[in-house]
């Protein structure tokens, strides 16, 4: 009989700092472009190489939308030195249009642990992938009291995945119909965000909120394992929210 | 056995446009030397005959079903795959539109099976003498007549009206006392895929499994239609992110066959690294998960922490943790510097040893072997009418791997094993996993040892018309994209076959006859993914 647990205990601690202080270890997140302050005839460049129609041109640069990049880099590479900057970072999460209007008695109702029922509703494997990782050793989520549970009727917080395809419509419902008042729903990835590069379709829909109600969203094609985290905790407002559009500085700045 | 082989060795597909037109006279056949094509032009009249000829006589195996709507006809495209001297044969019927009736072979060809019924649900078409058709892709509520990959189909549009089935009833066929249907998904209890399976059981053994796919359908093939190839680049990645290189790559493949174009020999080398690093990552992942459905929980932690590193070493040298954005046709989009280099090559040695260590572990925890070791058995049999492929396939003795059969990009060049077992079981496949997994280290060390020069990061090429094929060992098998453009570049007819697609055929006869607590484990060994196969 091997001894796992001599094994368990050599191995030592490897979990992140997040979130009681920052971690910048390379590798964790693969960034993302962020609002640039460019001249014209580059902004529109750069416009029209995004293949997602997530940066848009504006009078001091090009703005990004969050909610539309998956991170292709074409933005990044084709152009050479007039490329977006790219900022690292993983604290994605963001409020969805419908919270913001939304009353805010979440905290107080579930002031202590949480526990998260996942849906895939068409997800390509990447994001279900980031999301499996949230139990493993380097972001253990359970310290921070989150507790994936089997069963909808014990959730307090439903985390899809996937721009919510035609069979998977009913499922996903159903999923979100069995879960006990109060409830947070958060999209993770920009197919459950905005349909991604999927949906809208003839059998996908544009994202998670044309099907259920949505609280917030984690943009990002996959997010990272951190981002996740950080939009859970949004979700108990245990952290602030980002912004889901990038502007371009004013040139003053 | 002796014989049987060499009467395969004479007969390979560089001399069987000879043996064709010898044999059936209708028949025009054409080999294209270059690209060891050889295309068999039939008509609807001897189609059966000759899959069947190419199948049970010669030993070919069966790779993909390939339907086409041109403006006045269907093409149909068997491909066949010479499994001893590599090459292919493309079975080409073409048929007006008018006629949408079409012999089946999957009853005596079963691999063919599942692309029929795709075919019929589709495109409408309808194939003769084919056991079961009907809400396969599509489910049970969706309206009768609309077929989503017929030209005058349009992709953007909503949905079409119609009333989801809110229970699921499968037609049971056991008969027993004290029998029930037992089922399982979509919506899991854990991070799982969506899928639903209904296990008919009398309390232990799984007596019937019904698998229900295609929850996650999400039409990538249509949706590419009439797209430019580098906007298809994006679904050709995202479809099924846990193996996205390896079916950018096969896209890239098919567009640099149309072109003429190869890729820098720098960028063809770093590819291989590339696809390698995916298939180290994706059996670490697979293995973890094999850890975590035994409840061998530090194990899982182990495997887990493994599988982080390589994500985030992924990250670190090509800034993606899953590798999207990396390729372009006729390249890379990026080159790897010296210190990015050196880095991987001390990670990927530092994880060899792990891997090997962890592999030793685990041999010596028989808890954990008893939960895998003679369950969900594949035979060699299946295995052939299945058409399985990649590592569930090896764990039964195939030897097939595109790498080493095709030789294609880096691989020409590079020495690997291809690890083969023969027990066929969970245990089998798990050390096939490990083997390959240490191959890969190894081809990643080769690469980067004898890397060509800097140079450009692609090679220029203007997509053109016509179509090719391109096919890439993938880390859970073979995966073959087919790829048709028009004059413009633009895309018309997109096709994806998946080593997914391919297993989780053969998945129900694994589990069958075992108990069911093994379900969750069985499941764990094959390692497949339903975005993969659904598309």
């Amino acid at each position: 009989m091997h001894n796992w647990v001599y094994k368990g205990l050599a191995t030592g601690i490897r979990t992140t700092t997040y979130p009681a202080r920052p971690d910048e270890r390379p590798g964790i997140s693969p960034g993302r472009p962020r609002g640039t302050s460019l001249v014209q005839p580059a902004a529109e460049a750069l416009a029209r190489i995004c293949p997602t129609q997530a940066i848009t041109q504006q009078p001091t640069g090009a703005a990004v939308d969050h909610r539309r990049c998956v991170h292709c880099s074409r933005c990044r590479r084709d152009l050479g030195a007039l490329s977006m900057d790219w900022e690292s970072g993983f604290e994605w999460g963001a409020l969805a249009e419908q919270t913001l209007t939304a009353g805010r008695r979440f905290k107080k109702i579930f002031g202590h642990s949480l526990h998260i029922r996942f849906v895939d509703a068409g997800a390509c494997g990447a994001c279900m992938s980031e999301a499996r990782q949230l139990n493993n050793p380097y972001y253990n989520i359970h310290r921070l009291g989150f507790f994936i549970t089997p069963t909808p009727r014990d959730a307090d917080i439903l985390l899809v995945a996937g721009p919510v395809t035609d069979a998977m419509r009913v499922p996903l419902l159903k999923t979100y119909e069995a879960m006990p008042k109060p409830k947070r729903v958060v999209a993770m990835g920009v197919c459950a965000v905005s349909g991604g590069i999927f949906g809208p379709s003839f059998i996908s829909a544009g994202g998670v909120s044309d099907v259920i109600p949505v609280d917030v969203v984690i943009p990002g094609c996959p997010p990272p394992p951190l981002a996740i985290l950080h939009g859970l905790l949004l979700a108990v407002e245990r952290a602030k929210p980002a912004p889901l559009f990038s502007a371009a500085p004013s040139t003053s700045a | 056995m002796a014989a049987t082989l060499q009467s395969q060795n004479t007969d390979t597909w560089r001399s069987l446009d000879r043996a064709c037109a010898a044999r059936w006279p209708g028949v025009t056949a054409s080999t294209d030397h270059g690209l060891q094509i050889v295309h068999i032009a039939t008509p609807h009249d001897t189609l059966r005959p000759l899959c069947l000829w190419l199948f049970k006589e010669l030993d070919y195996r069966f790779s993909t079903l390939v339907v086409e709507e041109h403006p006045a006809y269907w093409q149909l495209t068997y491909v066949f795959m010479d499994p001893v001297d590599h090459g292919w044969v493309y079975i080409e019927m073409t048929q007006p539109l008018t006629q949408k009736s079409v012999i089946s072979i999957g009853d005596v060809i079963h691999a063919a099976d599942w692309h029929e019924r795709e075919a019929e649900d589709l495109f409408g078409l309808h194939f003769e003498g084919h056991p079961k058709l009907g809400e396969f892709v599509l489910h049970e509520d969706w309206p009768e007549g609309v077929n989503p990959m017929r030209k005058q189909f349009d992709a953007r549009q909503p949905l079409p009206e119609h009333n989801p089935v809110a229970v699921w009833q499968p037609p049971t066929i056991v008969q027993a006392p004290g029998a029930f249907a037992m089922p399982i998904g979509p919506v899991y209890s854990d991070f799982a895929e969506a899928a639903h399976f209904v296990i008919e059981t009398t309390g232990e053994n799984m007596l019937r499994v019904l698998p229900r796919f295609f929850y996650k359908y999400r039409g990538v093939e249509k949706l590419a239609e009439k797209k430019t190839v580098d906007e298809a680049l994006l679904l050709a990645e995202r479809f099924s992110g846990s193996s996205a290189f390896a079916h950018g790559w096969a896209f890239c493949r098919a567009v640099e066959t149309l072109c003429a174009a190869e890729p820098p020999p720098r960028m063809s080398a770093l590819r291989a690294a590339f696809a390698e690093l995916e298939r180290l990552r994706h059996h670490v992942a697979t293995i973890t998960s094999l850890c975590a459905a035994t409840g061998l929980s530090v194990a899982q932690a182990q495997g887990a922490i493994l599988e982080e590193e390589l994500l985030r070493l992924t990250a670190e040298i090509c800034g993606h943790r899953y590798l999207f954005g990396l390729l372009t046709p006729g390249g890379l989009m990026q080159d790897l510097d010296n210190g990015h280099i050196k880095r991987l090559q001390e990670r990927v040695q530092d994880i060899r040893v792990r891997l090997e260590i962890f592999q030793t572990d685990l041999r010596y925890s028989s808890s954990f072997l008893d939960r895998i070791e003679d369950v969900g058995i594949i035979t060699s049999d299946v295995v052939k009418a299945f058409g399985l492929v990649g590592p569930v396939a090896r764990a039964s003795g195939e030897q097939s791997d595109i790498r080493k059969l095709f030789r294609y990009g880096a691989y020409a060049s590079l020495e690997f094993e291809v690890p083969v077992e023969i027990e066929g079981d969970g245990y089998a496949r798990l050390r096939v996993l490990f083997r390959e997994a240490v191959q890969s280290v190894s081809i990643i060390e080769q690469v980067l040892n004898d890397l060509p020069p800097t140079g450009p990061l692609s090679t220029p090429l203007t997509p053109r018309g016509g179509a090719a094929l391109g096919c890439v060992e993938a880390p859970l098998g073979a995966a073959y994209h087919w790829l048709r453009l028009d004059d413009d570049g633009h895309i018309q007819r997109y096709r994806i076959g998946t080593p997914s697609y391919r297993n989780w055929h053969a998945f129900r006869v694994a589990v069958e006859g075992f108990s069911f607590q093994d379900f969750p484990i069985i499941l764990s060994t094959f390692g497949l993914s339903q975005a993969e196969s659904d598309r």
